[in-house]
């Protein structure tokens, strides 16, 4: 199953046990592979070339296959996201990126209208094998206008795919999932996690794009969360560890479709479910995961499932409020024990 | 002009006019629903600025595209299958009459938001470029559209990399009911390309030879590797924005002083007086365009309706929770 991963320098060894990457470097590799192996697949965004992007996922490529494949746009979200639209439709496999998430507000005519339309109403005619990767969720005090998490959003689209991948694995999986996925398919990261470490084995079978993986076995209760919500969750599950609370934690990896299957086959261990996400609560992605888990699997749930989410306010600059305005650790914990009641020991 | 074009031409203005009434009959008689945006007034925009066109050149197009798409070979059954939301309409009865498609015949749409068709063509454009191919993209859109961000921002990207689009105005002088000198500031549409170095002329768009030639010339300009041009087609509609709106808001002798301007009855005039073709060829070209039309409502009514709500939504079909599963 191990390949020798010698042929891309500097980023991968081949010294045992499988290296550690950084997301970043995972997403990079990805990006070369597909672009060496297809010569339909091009990038483009803002300063994804020269400059090799705001968080170096695309450096080296445009050194590598130039500026045809490797264009910087114009700061014109919906029209260089609509320009991979019209690619798609006639052979091209574009790899458009957003700047952050927040700029892809004024790209939603391209994604929403246009990407995710086209093939049912042309009925059938066409395929639309575009990825829009971007950034987003709480980064470090960039305010309101750079903080946003648009989940909720874009998976309400019939016509898209959405993946959130956590850790470099995923990432490079992922993205190379989406390229090859004819469909188009939304890649969102994460800005802290661009920078975070995980092992990394290029040779391994990837699971399916859509399928969500559980990061920790537990008996009690499921902790159902993506991005960096994971890591949250797994630290709260530590700590829920000295109350005799053995908790399991389930990373989506996907938010369209949700892997429901793994997460029904969670509940019917644990029984009860709590899902937490970083986006504001009212009406945001984790209402849909909560609601379809307590239809879906109402004859496994000794509680409703609950939710932990950021709080209904734009996300402020000072560091304090914009700490308190997210979940962490302790919420998670918190509410826990109130969703578990009292335990003797 | 040569014989055959002039035939092709004739034939084709005649039919656009005739789809149209039918539609608006149709339309009328409760068969076609939704909103329905006609042409007659405009024919000689479409029909001269694609039959200078090539086969292998990409069309993008507006809400206002039934004409577009049967001058670009689409069969008048596929078309009116489609506005009677039929299985065999060209798209399947899932689009309607905004969203028509053919992609062998490289018709990509059918756009109805406002703008969307320059960021596709740019797209397509692109993708011609990277792959060092031949053929051009034809990009319609309305006097209203060019101010919308996508016009700019796409334009400028056109000319940046030297794109091989032609964006074609149709200069019907409305936005709905609101007049262009009251929606734009600079009412010389194909002025607004000198912004990012893209050449542009203004055409009279009741003129299908003078449309027809500008054409030509724009599209060698387009193949030659200059990169975009802007060509602004000034022309009128004679019926209301859709069949929603009844035009209160122009009066009934403005209509009349553009009808004397016929782009129909002009053409006629011109074949005639240039000898390109006889009277009883043009009246013989007519009849079959009327045939073809009453076929095309015949199909229409008896096609079958699709029937797979969740087809085609994804190439592999995506499980999501309805509620009834478990
Ligand atoms: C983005 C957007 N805004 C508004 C509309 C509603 N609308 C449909 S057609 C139209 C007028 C367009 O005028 P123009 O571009 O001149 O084209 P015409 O209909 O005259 O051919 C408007 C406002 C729309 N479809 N899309
Ligand atoms: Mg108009």
């Amino acid at each position: 199953m191990k390949r020798a991963h010698n042929d891309r320098a500097g980023l991968v060894g081949v010294s045992r046990p499988a290296p550690v990457l950084q997301v970043w470097q995972a997403l990079n590799i990805a990006h070369d592979e597909v672009m060496a192996r297809d010569e339909s697949v091009f990038i483009l965004g803002e300063d994804v070339g020269l400059y090799g992007g705001s968080y170096r996922v695309t450096q080296g490529l445009f050194a590598k296959y130039g500026e045809w494949r490797v264009r910087d746009t114009p700061i014109s979200e919906n029209s260089f996201t609509g320009l991979g639209v019209g690619a798609a439709l006639v052979g091209g496999r574009p790899i458009v990126e957003i700047m952050t998430i927040n700029f892809a507000l004024l790209a939603l005519d391209a994604i929403i209208n246009m990407a995710a339309k086209l093939r049912y109403m042309s009925g059938g005619q066409f395929k639309v094998p575009l990825v829009v990767r971007s950034p987003g969720g709480v980064a470090r005090q960039l305010a309101a206008q750079h903080s946003q998490r648009l989940e909720h959003t874009l998976m309400n689209v019939p016509g898209l795919r959405i993946v959130a991948p956590a850790t470099p694995q995923d990432a490079y999986w992922q993205l190379k999932q989406a390229v090859a996925c004819d469909d188009p398919v939304i890649v969102l990261e994460h800005e802290l996690l661009y920078f975070t470490e995980g092992p990394f084995d290029p040779g391994a079978d990837p699971p399916p794009m859509h399928a969500a993986a559980v990061r920790r076995r537990g008996r009690d209760i499921s902790l159902i969360a993506w991005h960096r919500m994971v890591d949250v969750c797994l630290e709260a599950a530590r700590e829920l560890e000295a109350d005799g609370i053995d908790a399991e934690v389930v990373d989506l990896r996907s938010l369209r479709p949700i892997d429901l299957p793994l997460l029904l086959e969670s509940v019917s261990r644990t029984h009860r479910a709590l899902v937490v996400e970083e986006d504001c609560r009212f009406a945001g992605a984790g209402a849909e995961i909560a609601a379809t888990l307590n239809e879906a699997g109402f004859f496994e749930l000794e509680a409703p499932v609950q939710r932990v989410a950021g709080r209904d306010v734009p996300t402020p600059y000072n560091a304090r409020l914009e700490a308190a305005s997210i979940p962490d650790a302790a919420a998670v914990v918190r509410a826990v024990r109130g969703l578990l009641g009292p335990r003797e020991k | 002009m040569q014989r055959q074009l002039a035939h092709q031409i004739w034939y084709d203005m005649v039919l656009a006019r005739l789809f149209e009434q039918a539609a608006a009959e149709q339309y009328a008689q409760g068969r076609i629903a939704g909103f329905l945006h006609l042409y007659p007034g405009e024919e000689a925009v479409a029909v001269g600025t694609l039959r200078a066109a090539d086969t292998g050149d990409y069309v993008v197009s507006t809400y206002r595209e039934h004409v577009h798409a049967l001058v670009w070979g689409i069969t008048p059954e596929a078309v009116m299958a489609e506005l009677f939301g039929k299985a065999t309409g060209c798209s399947g009865g899932y689009g309607g009459s905004m969203h028509l498609f053919d992609a062998g015949r490289r018709f990509l749409g059918g756009y109805a938001i406002v703008g969307e068709t320059f960021p596709v063509a740019i797209g397509v454009g692109y993708w011609l470029r990277l792959t060092g191919a031949p053929d051009a993209v034809l990009c319609y859109f309305g006097d209203g559209a060019a101010n919308q961000g996508t016009f700019h921002e796409s334009l400028n990207m056109a000319a940046l990399w030297k794109l091989p689009v032609l964006f074609v105005c149709e200069n019907n002088h409305y936005q709905i009911g609101t007049e262009i000198h009251r929606h734009t500031a600079v009412p010389e549409i194909h002025r607004h390309g000198t912004a990012y170095g893209i050449p542009g002329r203004r055409v009279d768009g009741m003129d299908v030879v003078a449309v027809y030639e500008a054409t030509r010339m724009a599209l060698e300009h387009v193949r030659a590797g200059n990169g975009p041009y802007l060509l602004e087609c000034e022309t009128y509609r004679y019926r209301g924005h859709s069949m929603a709106d009844p035009g209160a808001y122009r009066s009934a002798l403005e209509v009349a002083e553009l009808r004397a301007r016929d782009p129909i009855d002009g053409f006629r005039e011109r074949v005639l007086h240039e000898g390109w073709l006889e009277q009883a060829e043009l009246e013989q070209a007519e009849r079959e365009a009327r045939a073809a039309v009453e076929a095309a409502v015949a199909f229409a009514e008896e096609s079958l309706e699709p029937t797979n709500l969740e087809q085609d939504v994804y190439v592999q079909p995506l499980d999501l929770y309805d509620g009834t599963k478990a």
